[in-house]
């Protein structure tokens, strides 16, 4: 039995190292491979450069960055009002029959590959921005054009895909909240909505906030739907009908036919999103750990 | 079990018991007056044919075993209940003349007028100050000068200033148990109710908070009317100044406080404090 145990207790051991291993090798090899080429061609010309001509061996992502910050913030734009208005609906309006149906569906949303919401965003959003909304942009702007390739589609399908993460997130943190306090404020003579808008979601706000940020680090994160839908021009984007390309799809669409320099400039790229996604991250723990700790 | 009680009470003095009663009565403005109130919880019936008056400015306290229905009368008296789905409930509740079950009773004024305190202390997560305007604020005061005032005087009401004055904008889930309870019936005296209902608010505190809040009781009964469940037979004895009995969804008898639990006119209510079941 003793021996039984320790081997077990060994093997456990051995799948927590490589699992944390594999993230340490992962780490240094894309610094390892990235940093030399950030340091060639200066760390502030590649982060604020403002020309990505990889086959002129120059390598300024800032439009690269500027297009992945438009795609995410429009998604965020799109999807926290939605996802906590679905989370709202989902915890406090919906009798909980239905609801666990709705959230099912939602939840459901996640399972989807990546893939097929970019194919759905071009076949369908994009055309849609071209032939519909367009016209209403020329009326403000007779100059205007787009191929429908935009910021916006991207920022729609994205807002689609980072919903579960907020919706499912979000209710939990809202159904958690104590039902004493939803009591003592009806009691006091507040209403349903003052109730839900001044006690439960701030009660709740930890765990939204967190919701959040995880979101935008999928938004981040997002390669295959956006870089079919985004039109993948290394530009500083005018107007949300502009295409724009991002960190991602840079790096998944460039990789194939890289030269060794143009190589080590992606994983340079790749250096830049893993540091923006590992800030996102500790910013969530920390909110987390600062409000939970206030809101018990 | 076979204690003897108190009961022998010397004829003349229960006639002036009686006549006290009749006195009072006659003289009191009554807040509650509800008739044949019958309540379902689906097919279950937690109240039968339940006829009492609630006095201003008195205390009137509910008592009776676990699952008497005394919690779920309280409740309906600012219409809590209301939230639980496949509730029914038949009968009057007049409060100040007017029916409140009625489609036209503004439910929002009667939450207003009658406040609650619940069993466990249920402060907001947010600061002192702001547990407190959040009632005010609700019903539209926005003043910064009355407000202030607001959270000053019902802090004086339930004598916790001088503990907290200095500390306003700190959370109020930092606070003891006693301290939340005292800052939630603050927190309820801030939109002025007429009636405030209290149920079992000292059954999550200890013995020192629990003596702060009785005191308090007999203070508030000057301007506000009490209605307090409680679990705590001597507690009932030292508060209130009514005792209504509760058995199995049914009053058995209500009364003055000092006539229950001397002379009760009822054997099960005699039973029932005197510890035979329950």
């Amino acid at each position: 039995m003793k021996t039984y145990e320790k081997v077990i207790e060994k093997m456990i051991l051995l799948c927590a190292v490589a699992a944390t291993l594999s993230v340490a090798l992962i780490t240094v090899f894309i610094f390892q491979s990235g940093l030399p080429v950030m340091a060639d061609y200066g760390v502030f010309d590649f982060i604020a450069g403002t020309t990505w001509k990889p086959t002129n061996g120059q390598y300024g992502i800032f439009p690269l960055i500027a297009g992945t910050l438009s795609v995410t913030l429009g998604a965020l734009a799109i999807g926290i009002p939605t996802g906590i208005a679905c989370a709202v609906f989902l915890a406090e309006i919906l009798p909980p029959k239905p609801a666990r149906l709705f959230k099912s569906a939602i939840e459901l949303l996640a399972g989807i590959p990546s893939v097929v919401y970019g194919f759905f965003g071009l076949v369908v959003l994009v055309p849609a921005i071209r032939n519909y909304i367009l016209p209403v942009f020329q009326i403000f702007d007779p100059d205007i054009t787009t191929t429908g390739f935009s910021i916006l589609a991207g920022a729609v399908i994205l807002a689609i895909m980072i919903l579960p993460t907020i919706v499912s997130m979000s209710e939990n943190a809202i159904a958690a909240v104590p039902a004493e306090y939803k009591e003592a404020s009806l009691a006091l003579g507040a209403n349903k909505r003052e109730t839900i808008t001044k006690v439960l979601i701030p009660a709740a706000k930890s765990g939204i906030i967190s919701s959040v940020i995880l979101g935008m680090g999928r938004a981040i994160g997002e390669t295959m739907a956006v870089l079919l839908i985004t039109g993948n021009m290394a530009v500083i984007p005018g107007s949300v009908l502009d295409s724009v390309a991002t960190l991602t799809g840079t790096i998944a669409m460039e990789m194939s036919y890289a030269s060794p320099t143009h190589q080590q400039a992606l994983f340079a790229v790749g250096i830049v999103l893993f540091v923006i996604i590992m800030l996102l991250n500790l910013t969530a723990q920390l909110t987390v750990k600062r409000l939970g700790g206030e809101g018990k | 079990m076979e204690q003897t009680v108190k009961l022998a009470m010397p004829e003349r003095s229960q006639e002036q018991a009686a006549r006290k009663a009749a006195e009072e009565k006659a003289g009191m403005e009554k807040k509650f007056d509800i008739k044949k109130l019958n309540l379902f919880y689906g097919a279950f019936q937690a109240l039968i044919d339940v006829d009492m008056e609630i006095y201003a400015n008195r205390v009137t306290a509910l008592i009776g075993p676990s699952g008497c229905g005394k919690s779920t009368f309280l409740r309906t008296l600012n219409r809590m209940n209301d939230l639980i789905e496949g509730i029914r409930i038949e009968g009057s509740i007049q409060f100040d003349g007017q029916e409140i079950y009625d489609r036209s009773y503004d439910l929002i004024t009667l939450r207003k007028k009658v406040g609650m305190v619940f069993q466990k202390p249920n402060p907001f997560p947010k600061s002192i100050y702001e547990n407190i305007v959040y009632g005010p604020r609700i019903h539209g005061e926005k003043d910064k000068t009355k407000l202030d005032a607001i959270v000053e005087r019902t802090l004086k009401e339930v004598a916790l200033w001088d503990e907290v004055k200095d500390r306003l904008d700190r959370s109020a889930t930092g606070l003891s148990g006693g301290q939340q309870q005292r800052l939630c019936i603050a927190r309820c005296l801030a939109v002025e109710p007429e009636v405030v209902l209290m149920d079992e608010p000292t059954s999550a505190l200890d013995p020192v908070a629990t003596s702060k809040i009785e005191g308090l009781l007999e203070q508030l009964s000057e301007k506000y009317t009490i209605v307090i469940v409680t679990h705590n037979m001597q507690q009932a004895g030292r508060v209130s100044d009514y005792t209504s009995f509760f058995l199995s969804g049914k009053v058995i008898e209500t009364d003055l406080t000092e006539k229950i639990f001397s002379n009760p006119s009822n054997k099960k209510t005699e039973d029932y404090i005197t510890g035979r079941f329950g």
